[in-house]
């Protein structure tokens, strides 16, 4: 999947030449007209289908905003105690974006470690081969590391916690006593850290690797130790790569449901304490929790959350889609 | 590999007056010399940190998978199981992955390679190719349970609440499928030489049979192997097929009626089926079963999945076209 | 050229051969027969005598899922030609499922309500609802505390410890009522269900009968206090209690394995779960009044006495027709119906899924409900 999001080829595109277009106005019928049709219908269908997913979720979603919170409240047993619609979301949003960012907090510093140690460190042989390793790792499907989290991280890392929780428990991230087993949102954010790790990896490496050959050798011969030449050629030449990838791995983190679902015990609180069980749910989870036994307006509330996500996803792709266009703007020499 | 050559270290015989500043250079600069030493070994310690949970997680699905991983656990369904019983298998769950995606990928080929097209032939400066652009962009972020509450909407508009089968799930999960189609096509075919296209409309050859006939058929290898890597991704998912397919025992082959089971959901379930507590002495009876079932499941999912990758791999190695020799 | 256009044929011939091939060897080799020694010792005339057939669609209650595994593996094996299908897609859309007609019979772990009876007589071409209480579970109340094994409560007690206000395993209110059991300092961790379930309905309203000034409460299937440990399904229940130390919660009694579970107070004494008192607690219990002859809904007194019953207790029903159009599916409904009720089926569940087999008193009236079922 490295190639999607690579940005030096998406730079040059096919050149159109301008002869090429008036050709085709002119020979513009028969078989070419219907083919032409044919391509332009599936780009058209695509967006179609982009509205479509908003439209559905909006349409079904529908009914749990225009129902007042009262009757929604007793219709909708998990909305019991809750009030609105809007209090049963807050916190969802809450967890969700606690849970990435936490995640992505974890995973970018290792992941950029990971990334110049393949680019810039290990000989080039072990380079390729971990290169790969990376890569099939980014494949491994997310409920293969829910099973692993659930059945042998948790048990393992709860002492851990507990040490922390000891030691730092005055700051309020960590407040105790640590929850026994660990099913906390620490826990989660580490399987979602490992889970993004190698899409963050396999993009900050083919950005390093595109860094000018020129400045890595001027940094160097001007005395600059290796890690100075990182610092001043490859880092600042692949900051806005690093923020997209980061920014692509959040997209996952905030999607991803089996692994939460498998590892969390979910409460719906603002809650900064993250060794603490049932403080925090991210919407993901809650849906495939809350739907086996919703009723249909309980589905749309769970269809109003899902349309939340969306909304957040989308807005951190175009954010992150936003930040590869001005780079492309600024580094028009390469 | 500048760095590893280019040190500041090498070198051979040099002036002698290089060497006093040289020296002068590193007495000095202890400091930055520490720093640079700090920041390999942290590379190391970074690199050494997050390959010890992956090699974990691979050595936990094998160790615990391989025990019941045999020739009756894939050719046998979960119909009649229950309990602590020794039996039962992945096979219905397999054959449902394997119509599920099949119908994912034959609703998201065609379309997604068409819209490339579309987008590297026709659309160059067109706003609608950059508006489809953007938003196959965007798309590629849909998380994957909006993708399955789309599905489950759009199918209870024609067939009422309540409704599961193999179909919706193929529509979820091409809702995940098109934008990754959609790009590794693009970017395929844009490393499709002008020339070549040239060349074809030089003989007269009409446009889409340029296209058809040239262009896609250099391009072929890489656009299947994207496909395929589209496929494994797509392969692994989880929560919109659980709320689209649904879960079943038995076989069931027609991706039209009836609840399917698929490898990750049948992990999922078997993993939250959990111990069996074996009340009745007299019954044979295994307490772990379910999570066993869920280990070798979990394996046999990673097998497909490196198999699909391994494929796609070798089909870009072996039959990429060499543009430029 | 010429050569790349040669190899990707050749690559796409290949990539159809093996898709092919794949498509082949799945196609041949898969069997649903699970049957190696194991699922062969049921067949009788309980389930039917062997001479039925076609196909039977039934969906529901989640919690009477592995019992009804049982069933229908029990009723098939007796019937060759039968396939009985259930969705444990819950007990609310199993009801609306039947109520619209899209399945035969459904399973649910409350009883209908006058709405939905009214609506099901429609789906039940005017005929009445069949409604058994088959899956009787009691419900323990789990904790794990190194050597103890078993421990007094009450429902006050209950309600404090899930409420927050009890924190401590040597907390007073939990002391005065074990004399003599030596108590730990260690924290209290309560652990509940995450989603939605008849269990937690039954526990609370439990909790909120017997103890309705500590827990300030309504039923629900949804968990009310909020924060605190939870899991998705019991076995999610077990797992976490079992990984943790001194947590504590309610699971379906048949899952307990090695963990320690509570006697509850009932009456004057404490009384440890047990098949039989769960099924003492429902046939003590007095039916719902005003339903059809064929409709056992029981409202389970959940403040008995007796010490014999153990009211901490959950009933899940079958629901069906009295009359159907189709008389095959009349037949198959009947014959299922007979074979759960009867005490083979009951001891299968019992066995599978450790339930409480219905007393003889139950029996009877259900015996007669299933034959009241026919084709109109």
């Amino acid at each position: 999947m490295t190639i999607t999001t690579e940005p030096q080829r998406a730079t040059q595109p096919a050149k159109p030449p301008a002869t090429r277009r008036r050709r085709s106005g002119v020979a513009d019928r028969g078989a070419n007209r219907l083919f032409r049709y044919l391509t332009t219908g599936s780009g058209v269908l695509i967006l179609i289908a982009l509205a479509a997913v908003a439209g559905f979720l909006l349409w079904q979603a529908w009914p749990a905003f225009t129902t007042g919170s009262d009757e929604l409240a007793t219709k909708v047993s998990f909305l019991q105690g809750e009030g609105s619609l809007l209090a049963y979301l807050g916190p969802l949003v809450f967890g969700t974006v606690l849970a990435a960012v936490l995640a992505l907090a974890i995973a970018t510093p290792l992941a950029i470690g990971i990334a110049l140690f393949t680019s810039h460190y290990a000989p080039r042989r072990l380079a390729q081969v971990l290169g790969y390793v990376v890569d099939l790792l980014a494949a491994i499907p997310s409920v293969v590391y829910g099973l692993w989290g659930a059945l042998v991280l948790a048990p393992l890392v709860q002492p851990i916690w507990g040490w922390v929780s000891d030691v730092l428990g005055w700051i309020p991230l960590f407040a105790g006593p640590a929850a026994d087993p660990a099913r906390v949102l620490l826990t989660v954010a580490v399987i979602l850290a490992v889970m993004i790790l190698p899409i963050i990896t396999a993009v900050t490496r083919e950005v390093f690797l595109q860094t000018p050959k020129l400045h890595e050798e001027a940094a160097l011969a001007l005395g600059a130790t290796r890690w100075e030449m990182i610092r001043t050629a490859v880092l600042p030449f692949g900051r806005s790569g690093i923020v997209s990838a980061a920014m692509l791995g959040l997209g996952r983190a905030l999607g991803e449901t089996m692994a939460v679902v498998m590892i969390l015990s979910p409460g719906l609180t603002y809650s900064f304490a993250l060794l603490l069980a049932g403080k925090q749910q991210t919407i993901a989870a809650n849906i495939a929790l809350k739907y086996p036994e919703a009723n249909e307006l309980g589905m749309s509330t769970l269809m109003a959350t899902g349309l939340a996500l969306f909304v957040i996803t989308m807005v951190v792709n175009m954010l992150s889609r936003w930040i590869v266009a001005r780079r492309k703007d600024f580094s028009g020499a390469n | 590999m500048a760095a590893t050559t280019a040190g500041p270290s090498s070198g051979g015989a040099r002036p002698a007056g290089h060497d006093t500043v040289r020296a002068l250079l590193r007495t000095v600069d202890t400091k930055r010399r520490r720093r640079d030493r700090t920041m390999t070994v942290l590379m190391y310690v970074a690199f050494g940190v997050a390959v010890l949970p992956l090699v974990s997680l691979l050595w936990t699905v094998v160790s615990r998978g391989i025990g019941r991983f045999d020739v009756a656990f894939l050719t046998h369904s979960m119909r009649g199981v229950f309990g602590g019983m020794d039996a039962g298998g992945v096979y219905h769950a397999i054959l449902g992955t394997v119509i599920v995606t099949l119908g994912a990928a034959i609703i998201s080929v065609p379309i997604g390679v068409l819209a490339a097209i579309y987008l590297v032939e026709y659309g160059p400066g067109h706003r609608l190719a950059r508006a489809v652009t953007f938003f196959v962009d965007v798309m590629t972020g849909i998380p994957s349970i909006v993708a399955g509450l789309f599905a489950y909407a759009l199918f209870v508009l024609f067939f009422g609440p309540g409704v599961h089968f193999g179909l919706m799930g193929s529509v979820a999960l091409s809702v995940l499928m098109v934008p990754v189609v959609v790009r590794s096509t693009e970017e395929m075919l844009k490393l499709v030489p002008n020339e070549l296209r040239e060349a074809a409309y030089a003989l007269g050859v009409p446009k889409w049979l340029t296209i058809v006939k040239v262009v896609l058929r250099t391009a072929v290898a890489g656009i299947t192997t994207g496909i395929m890597l589209a496929v494994s991704r797509v392969v692994g998912e989880t929560a919109p097929l659980l709320l689209t397919v649904g879960v079943a025992d038995s076989i069931n082959g027609n991706p039209f009626e009836g609840r399917m089971m698929t490898l990750p959901v049948y992990v999922y379930r078997q993993f939250s089926s959990g111990l069996v507590p074996c009340n009745n002495p007299n019954v044979a009876c295994i307490p772990t079963i379910n999570y066993d079932r869920a280990w070798s499941a979990a394996l046999t999912l990673i097998l497909i999945v490196m198999l699909l990758n391994l494929v796609a791999r070798l089909v870009s190695r072996i039959f990429a076209p060499k543009l430029r020799g | 050229m010429d050569r790349h256009v040669k190899l990707s044929r050749i690559t796409r011939a290949g990539s159809a051969v093996a898709i092919g091939a794949l498509a082949l060897t799945l196609a041949a080799c898969g069997s649903d027969d699970n049957s190696n020694g194991a699922a062969e010792n049921t067949s009788s005339a309980a389930a039917g005598g062997g001479d039925l057939s076609g196909e039977l669609n039934g969906a529901g209650s989640s919690a009477q899922g592995s019992a009804m595994d049982a069933w229908r593996s029990g009723f098939q094996s007796a019937n060759n030609g039968v396939t009985v299908n259930y969705d444990p897609i819950g007990s609310g859309d199993g009801v609306k499922n039947f109520i619209s007609g899209a399945v035969q019979y459904a399973g649910s772990d409350a009883y209908l309500s006058d709405d939905d009876i009214a609506s099901a007589k429609t789906t039940c071409q005017g005929g009445d609802v069949v409604e058994l209480p088959v899956y009787i579970s009691p419900i323990a109340i789990v904790f794990n505390l190194k050597g103890i094994d078993s421990l007094n409560l009450d429902a006050a007690t209950v309600a404090g410890i899930f409420n927050g206000k009890i924190t401590k395993w040597n907390d007073p209110a939990i002391a005065k009522l074990n004399d003599g059991v030596s108590l730990p300092s260690t924290a209290i961790t309560p652990v509940h269900r995450s989603d939605d379930s008849g269990t937690t309905q039954n526990f609370t309203e439990w909790i909120k009968a017997n103890a309705a000034d500590a827990w300030p409460y309504d039923p629900s299937k949804t968990f009310p206090v909020k924060g605190g440990q939870s899991a998705e399904k019991t076995s999610g229940i077990i797992q976490t209690v079992t990984a943790g130390q001194g947590t504590i919660s309610y699971a379906d009694a048949s899952q307990v394995g090695t963990l320690g579970s509570a006697k509850i107070k009932v009456g004057d004494s404490f009384v440890a779960h047990s098949p039989e008192g769960a099924a003492a607690a429902v046939s003590k219990s007095k039916m719902v009044e005003g339903r059809a002859a064929s409709d056992i809904a029981i409202d389970i007194d959940r403040t008995l006495t007796d010490a014999s019953t153990y009211p901490l207790v959950l009933v899940s029903y079958d629901i069906a027709c009295t009359t159907y159009t189709d008389a095959n599916t009349a037949k198959l409904v009947k014959g299922l119906f007979s074979y759960i009720i009867s005490s083979e089926g009951q001891q299968a569940a019992a066995s599978a899924a450790g339930s409480a087999p219905i007393s003889q008193d139950l029996f009877t009236k259900a015996e007669a409900a299933v034959n009241a079922i026919k084709t109109s």
